[in-house]
């Protein structure tokens, strides 16, 4: 289709779902432009918005955010979706924001010239990327605004764990499945092949790329040398099998986060991962596995900390932010010290419960007085319904509560990264600064003595100079403008996250005390009837 | 009014009786206060009080022990020493940590261990009952004088506890009683009951104990797991109250949600100690007292036999016939004796016993449903609640 299609396409309501004609032509377009780059672009007409799936795994649902990063969220996504047309030419997108538009193209795309051009042609709504670039803060109240349904969504779902090969060699390979009706991907439904390694890979890349930003990056899983071993060394138990269900879970989570980050979803290697069928094994990860790498930011930021520098603002809302993160994280680590010490202990109460079925079984069989003898096997029976009661209330504590923290409390890690990635852009700015500062005084001095074959050299360096802070100031407001919208975006994240993982841990611990009462009910009469 | 007799299904009667109206609980020892109510012609008055401590317990229960008068009957159990050192360690403990929790964390825990503390002298003092209650409601052993001196002397009985010496005798002398113990149960019994019975309680006697044992770990870590519960209010509390956003009130409301299911859950596995626990622990004791019912009639028909064959000797050599024959009948008066009465014991303790665990697996059962549904009313008022704010 020709552009002008497209355009007069543009100019209606995006409709609500796929199979619409307005999707093609872009796709055709993104097909045809085999530019990677360009897609971020292309496809982009509408915004992403990716609702994704509450922790269960195979529950492909249609339903109510349950679950964490519902459309709300992308508040800057839903404003420009379901709007009429008349919204294109609102304020988003504005000639401030060429900047960083560029500067998006230049990192993301690698694109030439003809990027430039396409703002224009998407300009039936606005890229990701100028949303980014939106100056104004953006405050609580704009974002709760913005709690448009957005109808373009992506899903994602990491199952099916496999084991391949053997020995020591051997790896597990996890199904990786996207349903979406974002026009910039090939199919509505596919799925890949991926393995750790190639989370890993990903959260790397991602990472060199957009924390620089001060994007919150959401961290991967850890790496984890014992239980990896068992699995290849095809220990069949149950602890290997919860190690492999908890990494799946775990991968699964990752994923929902990254694809529900706006900017991280349009960015190209996140769109190979996701849809590539094979994927050239990441190497360095072996050096630099997602934990070393962690490590690595968490000892760079405590070597800024050392520093014990503060950035001299009026504005003091960074400086709390950042103190609050580090009060809510060492909470977080205690609260998650306690739950693992309640799975543990549930776990010793299921183990014990079950013996005590047993020996209560047998102390029946002893007994003979006929119907004490039957009450005491039906004891037995109920205690041995609680087992798997206590049984499942230990993994919900694990799976939903425990693990919810540890998510929680790399991603404020991760958080407290992108604060220290603002910290460095100011000292940068200010170094330079200094710099400048210093070769003025340098000039002055050559002025004085008299040098002029000298001063040119140093009028140049001024120039140069000049540029640098101009470029380090710009660089540290501009990430200064993401890191808040960054984190007003997790707070709201998280807040939904929390609050719809406590919901359901209540909900876990309501239907075993339903259960509980059916058992006693029915033993009620048994133990009655002794005589 | 102190917690009448739990474990046991006792007929008491207007003629005596008995129990703990009070007690005190002081560093070393609890003194309990035994209450009596009797219409007997023995007693000066109608209704009296004494201080008692366990030491005088143990005496008047090893007085029955070593009455030859009484060997054909079950001898009630004695209670066990009442044993505060774990919840004095504990509290020791807590107040060493007292630096090192939040004002809120350390009164909650203190409550917690005072809670404790509480629950096991109320469990002493209904063991000590117990046991009073079950020597007053025996027909022969209510009429014991000891028995009567504890209850109505109102000065100390000057029991001491055992020395060291006296231990160490005692010592012995259970191991040479289960030694012969082995061997008197060797001897087949002619009577199809006492057969059936003692195979029956060397059994049942082994399984109740580990299941006592194994009930006792189970409840154990169902407290664990109720004081994490506790922890994790406290967090989420303090989670709560750093800020005043929408999801530090959803984490107060949270936390007080687990604040009172953790109490919950705490009556629970009380409630499992007191209902499944303790039954266990006391037919342990019972069960055993009956096993030494059935030893001491074992005892005294193999010295029947034993006195048989020596009057045949006797008779054969013609020699100290006469000493022979007393002999062989006195061994033969204190058998039958036994055997009638212990008949009558051991089917009374089946029938004491089957009561017992109904009674017990009953309100178990109850109460089980009853903190159930507490739990499920809590839940169900604060997940409205919780769901209607997001």
């Amino acid at each position: 289709m020709s552009q002008t299609d497209m355009a007069a396409n543009s100019q209606r309501n995006p409709p609500p779902f796929p199979g619409s004609e307005d999707q093609d032509p872009l796709s055709e377009m993104a097909d045809g432009d085999s530019d990677e780059g360009e897609d971020i672009f292309v496809g982009n007409r509408n915004p992403v918005a990716a609702r994704t799936e509450s922790f269960q795994p195979n529950t492909a649902n249609g339903e109510e955010p349950a679950d964490l990063f519902s459309e709300e969220d992308s508040g800057p996504a839903a404003r420009s979706s379901n709007s009429p047309p008349g919204y294109k030419s609102s304020g988003v997108h504005s000639d401030d924001d060429s900047d960083l538009f560029a500067e998006a193209s230049m990192e993301l795309a690698g694109g030439g010239p003809s990027t430039a051009a396409k703002p224009s042609e998407a300009e039936a709504g606005p890229s990701p990327t100028t949303r980014k670039s939106t100056t104004q803060p953006m405050s609580m109240e704009q974002l709760e605004e913005d709690e448009v349904k957005d109808n373009f969504e992506l899903d994602v779902a990491v199952t099916n764990p496999e084991k391949i090969g053997d020995g020591m060699n051997a790896y597990m390979a996890y199904k990786v499945s996207t349903v979406t009706t974002l026009p910039m991907f090939r199919n509505r439904t596919f799925s890949v092949w991926r393995r750790f390694s190639d989370f890993l890979g990903l959260y790397e890349k991602l990472s060199l790329k957009h924390s620089l930003n001060g994007c919150i990056i959401p961290p991967p899983p850890e790496k984890s040398v014992v239980g990896m071993t068992k699995v290849k060394v095809g220990k069949e138990d149950s602890s290997s099998a919860d190690f492999v269900e908890r990494r799946r879970a775990a991968l699964e989570r990752y994923l929902q986060r990254v694809v529900s980050h706006p900017s991280l979803l349009q960015d190209p290697d996140v769109r190979e991962f996701l849809e590539r069928d094979e994927l050239p094994r990441a190497v360095s990860t072996q050096a630099l596995s997602g934990a070393g790498f962690l490590k690595m930011i968490n000892k760079a930021s405590d070597a800024v900390n050392k520093m014990t520098i503060k950035i001299n603002e009026s504005d003091t809302w960074f400086d709390d932010k950042l103190q609050e993160v580090e009060s809510e994280e060492l909470q977080l680590r205690k609260l998650h010290t306690v739950v693992e010490s309640l799975v543990n202990h549930r776990k010793e109460l299921c183990g014990n419960t079950a013996v005590f079925a047993k020996s209560i079984a047998m102390l029946g069989t002893s007994e003979d007085n006929t119907a004490l003898s039957r009450a005491l096997s039906q004891l037995a029976e109920v205690e041995d319904k609680m087992e798997a009661l206590h049984q499942a209330q230990a993994a919900s504590d694990f799976f939903i509560f425990a693990e919810l923290l540890a998510d929680y409390i790399r991603l404020l890690g991760a958080v407290r990264g992108c604060f220290e990635q603002r910290m460095k852009a100011w000292q940068r700015w200010q170094e330079s600064q200094s710099t400048l500062q210093k070769k003025r005084e340098a000039e002055a001095k050559l002025l004085w003595a008299n040098k002029p074959d000298k001063l040119q050299q140093a009028k140049e360096e001024i120039t140069e100079w000049e540029g640098k802070v101009t470029q380090y100031e710009r660089d540290f407001d501009r990430i200064s403008v993401t890191v808040r919208k960054e984190v007003l975006r997790f707070e709201k994240e998280k807040s939904k996250d929390f609050k719809s993982q406590l919901v359901k841990y209540l909900e876990s611990f309501l239907q075993s005390q339903q259960r509980l009462i059916k058992f006693w009910e029915a033993f009620l009469p048994e133990a009655k009837a002794i005589a | 009014m102190m917690p009448r007799a739990v474990n046991v299904d006792l007929q008491t009667d207007a003629t005596l009786q008995v129990d703990i109206s009070d007690a005190l609980s002081e560093r070393d020892k609890v003194k309990f206060t035994v209450h009596t109510k009797s219409t007997l012609p023995n007693f000066k008055q109608n209704e009296f009080s004494v201080v008692r401590q366990h030491e005088e317990f143990i005496w008047l229960h090893d007085s029955f022990v070593e009455n030859e008068e009484y060997a054909g009957y079950i001898i009630p159990p004695a209670p066990p020493r009442p044993d505060f050192d774990a919840s004095r360690e504990k509290l020791q403990k807590l107040g060493e940590g007292e630096g090192s929790m939040t004002k809120e964390e350390f009164t909650k825990m203190k409550q917690e261990l005072e809670a404790e503390y509480l629950a096991i002298f109320k469990k002493t003092v209904a063991m000590h009952e117990v046991f009073l209650c079950r020597v007053a409601a025996h027909p022969v052993l209510r009429k014991d004088l000891n028995f009567h001196v504890f209850l109505e002397y109102n000065q100390d009985l000057s029991v001491r506890g055992k020395n060291k010496r006296e231990k160490m005798e005692d010592f012995f002398k259970n191991v040479v009683k289960s030694a012969d113990g082995v061997l008197v149960a060797g001897v087949k019994d002619v009577d199809d009951f006492f057969e059936h019975e003692k195979t029956f309680l060397l059994e049942y006697h082994n399984r109740v104990k580990d299941a006592s044992a194994k009930s006792d770990r189970m409840i154990r870590s169902h407290k664990s797991a109720a004081d994490d519960i506790n922890r994790i209010a406290s967090t989420l509390y303090t989670l709560g109250t750093q800020d005043s956003t929408d999801v530090c009130k959803f984490f107060l409301k949270v936390s007080e949600l687990f604040e009172k299911t953790r109490k919950i859950e705490a009556r629970v596995a009380a409630d499992e100690d007191l209902k499944l626990a303790d039954l266990l622990k006391y037919y342990l004791r019972e069960s055993q007292a009956a096993k030494d019912l059935l030893y001491r009639r074992g005892r005294a028909l193999v010295d029947y036999e034993n006195a048989n064959k020596a009057l045949d000797k006797a008779r054969a050599k013609n020699k100290d016939v006469l000493q022979a024959e007393t002999s062989q009948q006195v061994c033969c008066q204190k058998f039958e004796k036994i055997s009638e009465s212990a008949k009558q014991e051991l089917i009374d303790f089946k029938t004491r016993r089957v009561a017992a665990f109904r009674k017990n697996l009953v309100e178990l059962a109850e109460l089980e449903l009853k903190h159930a549904k507490g739990n499920l009313q809590l839940l169900q008022s604060c997940l409205g609640v919780l769901k209607g704010d997001t």
